[in-house]
């Protein structure tokens, strides 16, 4: 079920004075069950990007394909398109609303239309799928803690059974177990389920160690689009457009600078170890 | 500047109808002495009451027992309020919620007006707090065209322009990409630095506190541990069972450290371990 975006771009405000270029003549290809990181800085067009991959922007021009068919064209069915490619935005818990849990979470699948007892099996599903304890279903989501909270709010979009997941910023504002625990939730659903993984990020330590691949957003250009050991092998780039490389690139960057002999393109911590270890003759 | 006596507070929890459910006790027994100028950094997972205590510095809320002086004031005290206010200010974690002016200069302005500074005075005071926080050439722009760094660094002048002695920074990079993160802790270091102002940060990264004087941690409502920042990253163990984290600096050591290699505990920046790496290989 793959994403293709053919030279889109988007203006802000067209036709006004205050017309603003967001996205630049993007083209990318998501395939099916990639684990993908975006990054860029704030208002460089991660989230315009996002928008337009569900349909809740249509771009100025260009095209947006899924799974081969325009999702701009008039007799698309872009409800279908939603269930499909599930969106879940920054601080998603603020969209809770129902009075338990489990209503919540029913409430995707029973706009779907589906009957009354798929939506629940799929609601009670996705709340295990997240991790979520069966006592806590007919609490009050206004009751839980933070990280419990988003845990809801994503099986919310689970249950509306997508192909591709869309996590905008999923660990902004969480302490870093519970961003830990919502990365692993994450990188299980993309194991054992197959789905196709977007993860918009602030945090390059969290990318480096979870994605496979890496598009990097600047003024509304792809600036980078590859692996994350590729990506980060451009940290001086990277540096001068707002953003960075994982602490531990920077590290072996320097180690390698005072004479010892180690990798400089890692980017995780395990990595790092081992390679250190090596040059100590300890492996 | 700040201490807390035996300081407790209770939310009471109430179902649909009003009535009591239950009493959560979000800070247990907090007893805290911060001297003037100096730098404490606050750590604890989320609902560990961090935000709670934090608003009792200025008197947004009032403790169920013990007392909190600002300054030698009691917070409860009505007629110290606005002192205090004025003295402890605060910036909270999301920069839409606290920018209320439509030209960034107006913004900070705020503040000083609302104290009934005379209005020349209150131009210099917007002058010189925009300088600070570096936003000087944006005083005449609107904060909607802002990055998430620059409208957090136009809150803080808002603050510094109220001349406070002590500045609680509630969680002010949550929402901000790495360099308006930079910004903004280098705001607050040079607050410290350069104007002696106290500084209290509230915060779930755990880079951002190495440059601290001294590092509380709490949990479930409590102090559970305090210490400069290396005694704290030292432990990194016990900073996982409260659901935290070090710097991955401090990490890398720890696991070469168990790995064997002859590291000592709480190695807190890259150059310390560059050079830590360095004196093994000799």
């Amino acid at each position: 079920m793959s994403i293709i975006l053919d030279h889109v771009n988007y203006i802000y405000d067209e036709d006004t004075a205050m017309a603003h270029a967001a996205l630049i003549d993007v083209c990318l290809n998501i395939p099916d069950g990639q684990f993908v990181g975006l990054i860029g800085h704030t208002g460089s067009g991660k989230s315009t990007l996002i928008q337009h991959m569900n349909g809740l922007e249509k771009p100025t021009s260009g095209c947006v394909f899924y799974d081969g068919k325009d999702i701009n064209d008039s007799d698309y069915d872009k409800k279908s398109l939603r269930a499909k490619v599930g969106l879940v935005f920054q601080y998603p818990e603020h969209q809770l609303f129902e009075t338990d849990c489990f209503k919540d979470v029913c409430f995707g699948p029973k706009n779907l239309g589906l009957p009354q007892k798929e939506v629940e099996l799929r609601a009670y599903e996705a709340l295990k799928q997240v991790g979520f304890d069966d006592e806590y279903f007919y609490q009050s989501p206004f009751d839980l803690s933070g990280g419990q909270k988003r845990r809801v709010a994503i099986a919310g979009v689970l249950a509306m059974k997508p192909e591709v997941l869309i996590l905008d910023e999923p660990t902004a504002g969480l302490d870093p177990k519970g961003r830990e625990d919502i990365l692993n939730l994450i990188s299980k659903l993309h194991e054992e389920m197959g789905i196709t993984i977007i993860l918009v990020s602030h945090s390059m330590d969290d990318v480096a160690n979870y994605v496979q691949r890496i598009i990097v957003m600047n003024k509304g250009r792809v600036a980078f689009d590859d692996e994350p050991k590729e990506v980060f092998k451009h940290y001086k780039e990277l540096e001068e457009i707002g953003l960075a490389a994982p602490q531990v690139t920077y590290v072996m960057q320097e180690l390698h600078e005072a004479g010892f002999p180690v990798d400089t393109d890692v980017t995780t911590l395990e990595d790092a170890k081992n390679e250190i270890l090596k040059a100590f003759g300890k492996c | 500047m700040l201490r807390t006596d035996k300081l407790v507070f209770e939310y009471i929890r109430r179902d649909e109808e009003g009535n009591v459910e239950g009493i959560t006790r979000a800070v247990d027994n907090v007893n805290l002495d911060v001297k003037p100028g100096e730098f404490i950094a606050i750590l604890g997972h989320n609902g560990s009451g961090k935000s709670t205590l934090a608003k009792h510095f200025n008197a947004l809320l009032y403790p169920t027992e013990g007392e909190v002086f600002v300054d030698g004031m009691n917070t409860e005290d009505d007629s110290h309020l606005w002192d205090i206010r004025q003295e402890a200010g605060m910036v909270f974690q999301n920069p839409d919620n606290q920018i209320i002016g439509q030209v960034v200069e107006e913004d900070v302005g705020f503040g000083p007006e609302n104290m009934g500074v005379p209005t020349q005075e209150i131009w210099e005071r917007v002058e010189e707090s925009l300088k600070t926080v570096g936003m000087l050439q944006f005083r005449k722009s609107s904060p909607n065209h802002l990055s998430g760094g620059q409208k957090q660094r136009v809150s803080i002048a808002g603050v510094i322009a109220m001349h406070p002695k002590c500045i609680i920074f509630d969680e002010p990079t949550a929402m901000l990409d790495p360099n308006g993160r930079k910004e903004v802790i280098r705001a607050a270091r040079a607050l410290n630095q350069v104007e002696n102002i106290t500084i209290i940060l509230i915060t779930h990264y755990m880079e951002e506190v190495i440059y601290a004087d001294r590092v509380f941690v709490m949990d479930k409502g409590h102090v559970e541990m305090t210490g400069t920042p290396r005694e704290i990253f030292s432990q990194v163990d016990r900073l996982k069972e409260l659901r935290l984290g070090v710097p991955q600096v401090t990490l890398l050591a720890h696991e070469l450290k168990k790995a064997g290699l002859p590291l000592p505990d709480g190695v807190l920046t890259r150059e310390e371990f560059v050079e830590e790496l360095k004196k093994i290989k000799r």
